[in-house]
């Protein structure tokens, strides 16, 4: 199996929408190389019979009581927007959302 | 070339709780923008989520509403993706171990009875609210971003492919809204987007088993556009196919204005969703005793219902539908018939005096008292009152909440129907009224309404039009 890692760090980078500079693509194709080479040595495992585990602990999840809670004020919700309008955070214009990712 | 029309409906719906599906941000709807926000569903570092109790045990009561196999351990994934609406740039969601899987919904359509299949019942959290500023969706410009709606739990209902029209899905969009109304599980209100419905939809030729290139048809906002939507992309669908050319696999947006689909143009690999087991909640893990309550306390379901009150109270199928399409309406007609039993009598009120006076006053079905209506109709059965008089106290009823025993002895509205109190009045009205004596005399109907509108009046309506019609007839003709 020829896997171009050059061209899965793209892809991968832009669905996480990261920038990378060529020498940083370079060194992360080697490693998702190393980790995928991992993976695949665990796959050859003989896992007859064992559940598949998503977390590690075997506690199931708490439930709470569906009570209100103050939330925060508009401020704090504010602090780290870096465009609003009134109430509203601004963002650019998605719609045709696409195009943004050419 | 016969066409034969695919459509799965894929439904979202908003549990009625009081705060969002992981944190206690309030879930009120058109509060002002982002004021029920809090770190948890702001998706800020450091903070985590916590199921609750109340979204889980909705979304469970929708599943075994709609017959769905609810599963004792289920996981939540992240769905990731890049979206304004979205604060955390993933979705928590339900991938391959949903809530409940399969189910069905009964359903009528052109005379016949059918079940839909559900493929799935998950939950979900809500996205933010956008609002496109400008007049055109696409160019220049921002977007505003309210996450009051974010973290709201949604329940996500898929359907299989087995809806075959407009009109059909529709429907089936319809019913299953009574069901979750019936189940309580959600207020449904399309026009507020707690009810929202996206549809797949693919040609095929008849006889054909294999499924055509689908489309993804959205921003349907009513159900009346689900209609005309489905029916107008058959139409374009038919169009390209019959020219010879191909469907494109695309996501079209519905312009409720211009009435047609547009596509929304769709890149490659834009839908990898990179799914993965949300590492902050541990898997859901129901017992038996917990479903098994909820169970009990699913109440009747509209389908149910409907055929009950045609055999119990021996209704038309046209009423029964109608009586169980609105759980209030079913609830009320109920309640009233454990304690007044001409059920045709009080299935006429309901449908028409009552439903015009609700409109006429804006009172809502629940705000009838049940004990009211019954003493109002025994009121008019006994001869007591007479028609109209029935009419001008429900009105008052409904828009005050006053018993009509109440009223007619405050008012003295009883009926005057024997002859004795009846004749000298009447005797009055034809000394009085020479001309539409003989009028009726040569056979003038219209002069004998005349006169028994003047004994009416003269006795502010409570004498028995009935009982003055044979008394006039009498007199006059006899």
């Amino acid at each position: 199996m020829a896997v171009d890692f050059n061209a899965e760090v793209d892809y991968v980078a832009r669905l996480a929408r990261l920038f990378l500079e060529p020498d940083e693509k370079k060194r992360m194709a080697g490693q998702l190389s190393d980790i995928l080479k991992t993976a695949r040595r665990i796959q050859e495992l003989d896992t007859t019979g064992v559940e598949p585990t998503s977390h590690v602990t075997e506690v199931p999840a708490v439930l709470r009581e569906d009570q209100v809670k103050p939330s925060l004020p508009l401020n704090r919700i504010m602090q780290n927007v870096p465009r609003r309008d009134k109430g509203y955070l601004k963002v650019p214009r998605i719609a045709d959302s696409q195009q943004d990712q050419d | 070339m016969k066409y034969e029309v695919v459509i799965g409906l894929e439904i979202h719906v908003e549990l009625l709780t009081a705060s969002k599906l992981f944190c206690g941000c309030s879930t009120a709807f058109g509060r002002e923008p982002n004021s029920h926000c809090c770190p948890v569903c702001l998706g800020l570092p450091g903070s985590l989520p916590v199921f609750n109790r109340r979204a889980i045990e909705l979304s469970v009561t929708a599943a075994l509403a709609l017959k769905s196999e609810v599963q004792l351990r289920s996981r939540f994934d992240r769905k990731n993706y890049f979206y304004p609406d979205l604060p955390k740039a993933y979705q928590v969601s339900q991938f391959d171990q949903p809530l409940a899987r399969g189910g069905y919904l009964a359903m009528e359509y052109e005379g016949k009875k059918k079940l839909i299949n559900l493929e799935r019942v998950h939950l979900e959290e809500e996205a933010g609210k956008l609002i496109h500023a400008g007049d055109s969706i696409i160019g220049a410009g921002h977007s505003l971003v309210d996450y009051n709606r974010a973290g709201i739990p949604l329940l996500e209902i898929v359907t299989a492919p087995e809806l075959h029209s407009g009109e059909e899905a529709r429907l089936f969009l319809e019913d299953l809204r009574t069901v979750l109304l019936y189940a309580g599980v959600s207020d449904c209100k399309m026009e507020e987007g707690s009810l929202r419905c996206d549809a797949n939809i693919s040609l095929r030729p008849a006889g054909s088993s294999e499924l055509g290139t689908k489309a993804e048809v959205k921003n349907m906002n009513s159900f009346r556009s689900v209609e005309l939507a489905l029916d107008y992309e058959i139409k374009r669908q038919q169009q390209v196919l019959s020219a010879g050319g191909v469907v494109n696999q695309e996501t079209c947006h519905w312009d409720e204005e211009k009435k047609q689909t547009f596509s929304m143009r769709s890149k490659e690999g834009s839908s990898d969703y990179r799914y993965f087991p949300e590492p902050d909640l541990l898997p859901l893990v129901l017992e038996k005793s917990f479903v098994a309550e909820l169970a009990r306390t699913l109440p009747e379901m509209p389908a149910k219902r409907r055929e009950r009150f045609q055999e119990q109270y021996n209704l038309e199928k046209k009423e029964a539908f109608m009586f169980t399409g609105n759980r209030e309406m079913g609830d009320l007609f109920e309640a009233v018939a454990k304690i007044y039993r001409d059920y045709r009598n009080l299935a006429n009120w309901i449908q028409g005096d009552l439903l015009y006076q609700l409109r006429e006053s804006g009172k809502k079905i629940k705000e009838v008292e049940p004990a009211l209506l019954a003493n109002l109709l025994r009121l008019l059965d006994e001869g007591r009152i007479n028609r109209p008089v029935a009419k001008e106290l429900l009105a008052e009823m409904v828009q005050t909440g006053t018993d009509p025993v109440d009223l007619v002895k405050e008012r003295g509205l009883e009926q005057i129907s024997s002859r004795e109190s009846l004749l000298p009045l009447l005797e009055q009205v034809i000394a009085e009224n020479p001309e539409a004596v003989e009028n009726y005399r040569q056979g003038k109907k219209k002069a004998l309404a005349f006169l028994v509108g003047k004994v009416m009046a003269a006795t502010k309506g409570r004498a028995d039009p009935a009982e003055l019609n044979r008394l006039f007839e009498e007199k006059i003709q006899g």
